[in-house]
């Protein structure tokens, strides 16, 4: 066999299926490619043998009126994308693009690769993540069976719904053939309201006054001073309120009524503008140009601040930082260290509840530290277990999320 | 009765007065139901045709509690259904009468709640409209809004995934819930999730959620709660067809209008609920869609204009928009009381829960009606139209001999017509014991396998609610999944039916 890297292209299912029994039969694990966006993401483990899903494209249901779409998981989301907007629907997940932070080409990602990590975006905390939005799918398992779950309705209860298990499973337990998705109407325009002018924790308590005010406002970001890509002088909390113009206009006057009382001056960017910035925010383009290690950390709205603080106290040396879902969601670019300050951030964030997955650390590193957070005993066994019901022989992506599988 | 659920182990049975013996150690005595008379309380659900006398019921109160008896029936092998408040239209919280019934209804506090982080840690046994009444003081709601809202328990809507008018535009309860507390078969706890958004790694809180208590018993749920709308306006538009019904409802979609509340009635339901409580549909309609509006004044306003030219364009012979808040909930009022409403018709109903792509509802619609008429039954129609979720309600009398089977017939054969036109069997009330015999029409054997693998990775002995869900009950073993020593499987007696 080719010591280097052998890559299978496959054209359906079947093929998944012949490559995966021969696996189990030899005990020799697959990765699976799509793009290839997301090939730094996760626990370094690299593997001889690649599946690709490069020639399982295309577009295989959609119907605008019921809001669904499928298509074969190697499908570009660009193409989707394009697709939806013309008849003025999207994926309201927003799916971010990994590339502007590991590499590769923009915008190439698959619609299987987001589902695969669970990639949202912005608009998470209102509109759901991919896991949200996933209402069937077909797929090869580890053991080399064809399995679909779910179905293309909105409504199902059917059996347990293993399209939660897939979304975030990084292909570890079976190779997605055929998503189905959820489309929603694009809101008619958008603006961002800009709160600006107060200290880190007034903006992110103004970003929880918003989120906790019936102003229906999508996305909730706070950039400190001087961060990309607006660059402003001062600390800016933002809020993205999207819908009928009529609607857009009046609730962001509403909101500067509410918030008004704390001293911050406002500004609103228009369309344009708005949706510019959210997709920046979306592709962590505040954090990409910046060489350091890169971390997402999700927790309570109200601990955002409080992990941060923590680490500023023990010293880690934070190049720079922002905070998305109302302050919940938190990306920080760290100076490289030996153990990428995994000890001190997973102690920060075990304080209060929550997860910091490693995103962005060279090869050697990702290969020595937890990349996503360690699990209490019963839990890491029953994760196993579940892995092990869909891949015994532990075929697929060997290594990817944790060392026992 | 064409449901058979698993035959009664008899070495379960023979063990009774030992297994109370030890619960006795676990429990205070009046946490244990051990007499005929008052165990007949728990012998069944809200799905009554089917009914079962349990073991013992059995009602902790500490999550302590819950671990030690779960491992003392994985210990002994005794099997064990959770259940909440009893609402389970489709059976899942129906009793064995070889098995222990969990009942959580003394898990009933509300933790904690937390407007800055917008969500509520709750007890499972508190019941889903006690959470937005917690919270409405400060102007919050908990959006899945089942119909049993006011009586059903939010663990059994974490079981059962359920559902409500408010899910088109706010989501189902797997998209409401952020955190889970969780007591394995073997007694090991837990936590799924928090108040951070997306649980970590495999998502087993969204896996957990809709699993029927099958995988593990629920004992804390973290909800979200969302801010009320601004304001919230009733359309009441009245079709001289079901098939403008449903073309208007396509229609208001296709203009990128998700409404809160999308719900329609057929002329039968409109009958039945005009004679019940009078609430003003106009009786010479063969079908009403109550459309709500909700969000900002400005936008709720625009919006109403919009949907009331849609329904022009598509030919109604009646529009109505809510002026008051009192009309508004007058629309609502009829939708509310059609269940009890078509009980005027008939004595009694079946109710089912299929849902359909909607497009195809016009067809489906009539494909029901000649299956109702194929065995002399009638069906009355209500349903979730923003989603294509259907709960036609089959129409008996059980004091007619053989009438309560034709119903039955009736039902499944719906459900199999769901699914033939790519819907599903469920759309919240669960699988349950209801529909577990006709999973094969969606579902194949490999596709079964897995799920059924997947339940054996949480419970490997198959004791934690059986006879639901799947149509056979398999050994882990057969699936690879359980260590088989000496060619000998733990407990060979396990029955399958």
């Amino acid at each position: 066999m080719d010591a280097l890297l052998a890559t299978l292209d496959i054209r359906d299912a079947a093929d998944a299926v012949d490559a995966l029994r021969a696996a189990n039969t030899r005990k020799t694990p697959f990765a699976i490619v799509g793009a290839g966006s997301k090939k730094r993401l996760g626990r370094h483990a690299p593997l001889q043998q690649h599946i690709s899903t490069r020639a399982l494209t295309g577009v295989t249901l959609y119907e605008p009126e019921e809001l669904v779409l499928s298509a074969r998981s190697g499908t570009p989301l660009r193409e989707i994308e394009e697709l939806l907007d013309a008849h003025n629907q999207q994926l309201a997940f927003e799916p971010m693009d990994y590339a502007p932070l590991l590499g590769g080409a923009t915008r190439s990602a698959t619609i299987g690769g987001a589902i695969a990590v669970n990639a949202s975006g912005p608009r998470r905390i209102k509109a759901g993540a991919a896991r949200d939005h996933l209402l069937g799918f077909h797929c090869v398992t580890g053991r080399g069976e064809v399995v679909k779950s779910g179905g293309r309705v909105m409504k199902n209860v059917t059996g347990y719904d293993l399209s939660k298990l897939v979304c975030g499973s990084y292909g570890t337990l079976a190779l997605l053939t055929e998503v189905t998705l959820k489309v929603l109407p694009k809101a008619e325009t958008e603006q961002t309201l800009l709160v600006l002018g107060l200290d880190e924790a007034q903006s992110l308590a103004q970003l929880r006054r918003a989120s906790g005010s019936p102003h229906e406002v999508s996305s909730f970001a706070m950039l400190p001073a001087g961060a990309a890509p607006l660059g402003l002088d001062a600390n800016a909390a933002l809020l993205r309120i999207e819908g009928p113009e009529i609607s857009v206009s009046t609730r962001r006057e509403a909101l500067i009524a509410q918030l008004g009382d704390t001293g911050a001056r406002f500004e609103t960017l228009p369309q344009n503008e708005s949706g510019a910035l959210w997709a920046a925010l979306r592709d962590v383009t505040p954090l990409a140009a910046h060489s350091g290690q890169i971390w997402r950390l999700s927790v309570a709205p109200t601990d955002g601040l409080a992990v941060l603080d923590e680490l500023r106290n023990a010293g880690a040396p934070i190049i720079a930082y922002y905070y998305d879902w109302a302050g919940g969601l938190v990306w920080l670019c760290l100076e490289p260290a030996g153990d990428a300050h995994a000890g001190t951030i997973r102690t920060a964030v075990d304080a209060c509840g929550g997860h910091a997955t490693l995103i962005r650390a060279s090869d050697d590193i990702r290969a020595r530290v937890d990349v996503f957070h360690p699990q209490p005993a019963p839990l890491a066994a029953l994760t196993k277990r579940v892995k092990e019901s869909f891949d015994p022989a532990h075929i697929l992506e060997r290594g990817r999320m944790r060392e026992a599988f | 009765m064409t449901l058979a659920m698993p035959a009664p182990e008899p070495e379960i049975l023979a063990r009774r007065d030992e297994l109370i013996e030890r619960l006795r150690a676990i429990l205070p005595t009046q946490n244990l139901i051990m007499d005929e008379t008052a165990r007949r309380a728990y012998e069944c659900d809200a799905f009554t045709m089917y009914r079962a006398l349990p073991l013992v019921v059995a009602l902790p109160e500490t999550v302590a509690q819950v671990s030690a008896v779960l491992a003392l029936a994985a210990e002994m092998n005794v099997k064990i259904v959770p259940r909440g408040s009893g609402t389970s239209l489709s059976g899942g919280s129906m009793p064995l009468e070889d098995g222990i019934l969990l009942g959580m209804s003394k898990f009933n506090r509300i933790l904690e709640i937390d407007y800055e982080n917008r969500c509520a840690r709750v007890q499972p046994g508190v019941q889903n409209l006690a959470i937005s009444k917690a919270v409405e003081s400060r102007g919050f709601y908990y959006a899945p809004d089942p119909s049993s809202q006011i009586a059903c328990s939010i663990g059994g809507n974490v079981a059962e995934n359920a559902g409500g008018v408010h899910c088109l535009k706010y989501g189902l309860t797997t998209n409401n819930i952020l955190g889970l507390e969780v007591v394995l078969m073997g007694g090991e706890i837990i936590r799924l999730g928090g108040k951070h958004l997306d649980s970590e790694a495999y998502d087993l809180l969204g896996l957990m959620t809709g699993s029927e208590g099958l995988l593990g018993v629920v004992t804390e749920v973290t909800v979200r709660i969302l801010q009320k709308p601004a304001v919230a306006r009733g359309l009441l538009v009245g079709f001289s067809s079901v098939e403008a019904g449903a073309r208007f409802v396509g229609a208001v979609i296709a203009r990128g209008i998700i409404p809160g509340g999308m719900e329609m009635m057929d002329k039968a339901t409109i009958h039945a609920v005009e004679r019940f409580q009078p609430c003003g549909y106009p009786l010479d309609a063969e079908a009403i869609v109550i459309v709500e509006l909700d969000g900002a004044q400005a936008e709720v306003d625009h919006l109403v204009g919009l949907v009331e030219t849609i329904a022009r364009d598509e030919g109604a012979t009646t529009t109505k928009v809510s002026k008051s808040e009192a009309e508004r909930l007058q629309f609502w009022a009829g939708r509310k009381n059609a269940f009890p409403a078509v009980s005027c018709i008939k004595p009694d109903y079946l109710c089912m829960d299929g849902t359909i792509p909607r497009a195809r509802l016009p067809e489906v619609l009539a494909g029901m009606d000649e299956i109702a008429k194929r065995e002399g039954l009638q069906v009355a129609n209500v349903f979730h139209a923003g989603d294509g979720n259907l709960h036609p309600l089959i129409l008996y009398d059980a004091s007619i001999e053989g009438e309560m089977e034709r119903a039955e017939k009736v039902g499944f054969d719906i459900l199999r017509l769901c699914v033939a036109v790519g819907g599903v069997l469920t759309g919240e009330h669960g699988v349950g014991v209801e529909k577990r015999d006709l999973m094969g029409e969606m579902f194949n054997e490999t596709d079964l396998d897995q799920q059924l693998r997947v339940k054996c990775a949480f419970d490997s002995l198959n004791r934690l609610n059986p006879g639901k869900v799947f149509p056979t009950l398999h050994r882990c073993a057969e699936f690879g999944m359980m260590h088989v020593s000496g060619g000998k499987t733990p407990f060979p007696d396990l029955p399958r039916f």
